[in-house]
């Protein structure tokens, strides 16, 4: 009996160390976590109340002058604040979500309110559930949600639009920590889950209102997919200007064009980003291109057609999911843009720039690490 | 009394505090493998239930006679030839669901969970403790690959054990009868223990 109820102990060992430790835990973590917080108006009475040294979003722009606050990106050195950029990112959308409403109609207005209201819903309900201050109007949720409507197709279902809304901001943001913690872009998440859920509904696309006079809903191929499935070119310059099938605000070539030289102008993304990946795909493809240009595309069409824009100008510059060396913004573009090519010539689906995306996203802390810059006047380790 | 009471405690410890799939993180393979329905959760459960009551039982009543250096390889022997009565009984009497769990069944042979038990309950416990821990973690397993293939069926088909629940309006999620639905819904249960098993503990001190 004695050796019975000595190793009865084994088993019990988990469940009763586990609240111990969270005991400590639960004694310890309070007092860093609001030490800072409530004191600091009182005693130190800065003229900003740095709240809390661990929210990514509050600019790290000299807090105070007693501690250094190293958070995660986004981070900038100017007088730039998150909410100004992040509105103007919702600025330089406007274009891509004119050209949806111009060409699928009042379809795609319901379609992105419900996405943004989704979204800003979402991002409050679990900021109040963290006890954090809400943060809805810095615009980064409402960013998820019109880019998340840019991608739907025009006939996606409202309840769907509003799970993938949920899902991208749930998920795909605060789950990991909020702003600035999340690994892949919650926008893109949120359409991966859908294509997932849905994968019907989320490809199939219906002409746009330009092209179908009197019937509204004729469905219809994306110029990738007849090109996949039918082996069908589509003009180039109807892609361009988004007189063609597809998710909603990504057609439009111009809008999308409009919006990042917006931001270029701004001085909001980094020029390797979007070029490098577009012209990462437009060498790629050109390859293949000269091999057998009656079975693949050329550069051209490539550039115009699926998300390849939309993905270049506002997803690969993301702020929080791309890398933040210089080599390291070469070596994600450069894979992401082989990738996307790579599926949309010999993967099953058309598209393959969500995924490319997505797929680097999650390399991103991985190339950060190995592509540091070396601390000037250090020595090479002969052991390394 | 006292035994009683060790027993009963035995038992219910494998239902919450120490459930497999949530609390434990063991025997995630089948967990997430097979429970794209009810009725595939709850036979996976039911197999590796009779092979961990099965098992523990045989190597406790050895426990005394197996070598502690080749001690792995006789539990393997022993769990292997049960899970090869299980099989062979499924392929018999169940064919279709022997068919859906396909190499899973065979695959309870190196499951953590029993070989886990084993080794930390049964080769040191008398055969009454033994029956009382392996009943409990292996009806605890059951019930947790239920609960995790009725969620997975009923969004990913709109129906439980075959019956169509939800109306026509419902639009199945796909996801989630394909394997990254099953690491969505085995992440919310597990946030969910750990939500509640925070709150208890928060009201405790």
């Amino acid at each position: 009996m004695a050796d019975d109820t000595q190793d009865n102990k084994t088993p019990q060992d988990t469940p009763k160390s586990t609240p111990e430790s969270s005991v400590e835990k639960k004694v310890t973590t309070p007092t860093p976590d609001s030490a800072p917080e409530k004191p600091a108006p009182k005693a130190v009475a800065k003229p900003k109340p740095p709240a809390k040294p661990k929210a990514p979003a509050e600019p790290p722009v000299a807090p105070s002058a007693d501690k250094l606050v190293v958070s995660s990106s986004p981070h900038f050195l100017n007088d730039e604040s998150i909410p100004k950029i992040m509105h103007n990112v919702v600025l330089a959308l406007v274009p891509a979500m004119a050209a949806s409403v111009y060409y699928y109609g009042l379809r795609a207005v319901l379609l992105l309110v419900v996405c943004l209201v989704t979204c800003l819903v979402t991002e409050h309900l679990f900021l109040m559930a963290r006890k954090r201050p809400t943060k809805i109007y810095d615009g980064s949720a409402a960013i998820t949600g019109i880019l998340l409507g840019l991608m739907l197709p025009p006939g996606f279902s409202i309840f769907g639009a509003i799970l993938g809304s949920f899902f991208a901001v749930a998920v795909g943001k605060q789950l990991f920590g909020g702003l600035g913690y999340n690994i892949f872009n919650p926008a893109l998440l949120g359409r991966a889950f859908l294509m997932a859920t849905y994968p019907v509904m989320s490809t199939s696309w219906m002409e746009p209102r330009t092209v179908q006079a009197a019937v509204d809903a004729v469905s219809a191929a994306t110029p990738l997919a007849l090109l996949k499935f039918e082996g069908e070119f589509s003009p180039v310059l109807n892609m361009f200007t988004g007189n063609v099938a597809g998710s909603m605000g990504e057609t439009s070539v111009i809008a999308i064009l409009i919006g990042g030289l917006f931001l270029r102008y701004k001085g909001y993304i980094n020029w390797k980003l979007p070029l490098g990946y577009l012209g990462t795909i437009a060498m790629f493809s050109g390859i293949f291109w000269l091999i057998d240009p009656s079975k693949y595309a050329n550069p051209l069409f490539h550039l115009c057609a699926g998300g390849a824009m939309l993905g270049a100008w506002f997803m690969v510059t993301d702020m929080v999911t791309s890398p933040t060396t210089p080599k390291g913004q070469w070596i994600f573009v450069v894979c992401a843009g082989i990738l996307a090519v790579v599926i949309r010539l010999f993967g099953g689906l058309p598209e393959g720039v969500m995924y490319s995306i997505l797929f680097m996203n999650a390399f991103v802390p991985l190339i950060n690490r190995h592509t540091r810059p070396k601390i000037f006047g250090t020595m090479k380790r002969n052991s390394h | 009394m006292a035994t009683h009471n060790s027993l009963g405690h035995e038992f219910k410890k494998g239902l919450w505090a120490d459930i497999h799939p949530f609390r434990v993180l063991l025997g995630l393979c089948p967990a997430l493998a097979v429970t794209n329905s009810f009725v595939n959760g709850l036979a996976m459960g039911l197999a590796a239930l009779f092979v961990m009551v099965s098992a523990n039982v045989i190597v406790s009543v050895f426990r005394k006679l197996i070598v502690s250096e080749v001690r792995i390889p006789a539990y393997v022997v022993i769990i292997s030839s049960l899970v090869t009565i299980t099989d062979l009984f499924l392929a018999a009497m169940f064919p279709a669901i022997s068919k859906a769990l396909g190499p899973y069944i065979p695959l309870i042979i190196v499951n953590c969970m029993i070989l886990g038990r084993v080794e930390a309950f049964a080769a040191k416990n008398p055969v009454l403790p033994t029956v009382m821990d392996s009943l409990g973690i292996g009806v605890g397993f059951t019930i947790s690959l239920c609960i995790m293939g009725g969620l997975r069926e009923v969004l990913g088909f709109g129906s439980i054990m075959g019956f169509q629940v939800l109306g026509s309006w419902f639009e199945p999620w796909i996801i989630m009868i394909l394997p990254a639905g099953a690491f969505l819904v085995l992440g919310g249960l597990i946030a969910l223990v750990n939500y509640i098993n925070d709150k208890k503990a928060a009201k405790a001190s």
